[in-house]
């Protein structure tokens, strides 16, 4: 909430010589009922956010971290941060028990690939069978641009109106001179 | 010509892509572990909580080892199944029970008959992680050097079992 909000009729008003007592009293109106409104909106302090589970929460920054780029395999279509199947739990538990551990992103990281394979990845490393899968698109970019350039190329030859020869011209210019001719 | 040729040829390859697509299967994920020793555990058995069984117990020969739990439906789908292969004496049958409750997998096996030769059990389901476990059920087959050659993943199917599973024991134990 902005103050404008609480002094915008005071501002409205500032043309009429009394208005500003009765702005004032309007905008301790809107304060005090404001103030009412934020005592019945906060919550005691004894509720608090929900805690998570772990108790490290440097640990619990880094697990998700990591587990936002790794594939959930029961919810193939969801992070393993953000899946709330049993399974992504369990992976939850194992990738914080490492990370208690003092391994490396890395060292989890491959501890899951041996495992569960790349497809656990959702950034799927450079090596010869995923070349394709990195730069095809820029493949497809490239071979479309070539298709549009060419095809654009031949449009104008047709469009290109065929300069007229040396016999059409004097045809022409003899039908001019008829013409300016006849109208004389 | 061309100006109909290449547009036809484009949308077949397309059609073809798409094709394929529809027939795979996304929740097969190829484990990485195929080809790979076991992973090694120590875990508790379910009829006896005071034994346990370890990996290397079943050096020496091929067996199969199913993921399951009670709170697994698609496990009821393949369990008649696996039932008569432990009953064929084939192919021991070992199962990894997998996040569930002592009681409830005891009174399952009682109602669906019990084909393991041994239960183990993963209440927490970390085996479950060393194995890649991500779909209850799951089957894997595991040579004579303890290296793992197969995994099923889904419920094992009659087809499964004929096509894959049976002759690749069948070359295994050779």
């Amino acid at each position: 909430m902005s103050p404008a909000f609480l002094f915008r009729s005071s501002r409205a008003g500032c043309g009429l010589g009394y208005s500003w007592l009765r702005n004032a009293l309007v905008a301790a109106t809107r304060v005090a009922l404001l103030l009412a409104l934020m005592l019945l909106l906060t919550p005691p302090g004894w509720t608090r956010e929900a805690v998570p589970v772990a108790e490290d929460p440097e640990i619990e920054k880094r697990m998700l971290a990591l587990s936002e780029d790794l594939r959930c395999l029961v919810c193939q279509n969801e992070s393993l941060a953000g899946s709330r199947a049993d399974f992504a739990n369990d992976l939850r538990r194992e990738i914080r028990e490492q990370m208690k551990a003092e391994k490396s992103d890395q060292e989890i990281v491959d501890f899951l690939v041996a495992r569960y394979g790349e497809f656990v990845l959702y950034r799927p490393p450079m090596k010869p069978t995923t070349l394709f899968l990195w730069f095809g698109p820029f493949l497809f970019l490239f071979g479309g641009a070539i298709v549009l350039v060419v095809y654009l190329r031949s449009r104008r030859k047709q469009i290109e109106e065929p300069a007229l020869s040396e016999q059409q011209r004097k045809q022409a210019e003899a039908l001019l001179e008829e013409s300016k001719g006849n109208n004389a | 010509m061309m100006r109909f040729l290449l547009p036809l040829v484009v949308f077949v390859v397309l059609v073809g892509f798409l094709l394929v697509g529809l027939n795979l299967n996304p929740r097969q994920v190829p484990s990485p572990l195929i080809g790979k020793p076991a992973p090694e555990f120590q875990l508790q058995q379910l009829h006896e909580s005071e034994k346990t069984l370890t990996s290397k117990d079943n050096l020496g020969k091929v067996w199969l080892l199913n993921v399951w739990a009670s709170w697994c439906v698609a496990c009821r789908d393949e369990h008649p199944l696996l039932v008569e292969l432990a009953n064929s004496g084939i192919v021991p049958v070992y199962g990894l029970n997998y996040k569930d409750e002592r009681d409830d997998a005891l009174q399952w096996l009682k109602q669906f008959g019990d084909p393991y030769a041994v239960t183990i059990v993963d209440p927490e389901g970390r085996t479950g992680i060393n194995y890649g476990v991500y779909g209850v059920p799951e089957t894997y087959v595991i040579d004579k050097n303890g290296v793992i050659r197969y995994k099923q993943i889904g419920p094992v199917t009659v087809e499964a079992l004929e096509t894959k599973i049976l002759p690749l024991v069948k070359e295994l134990q050779g």
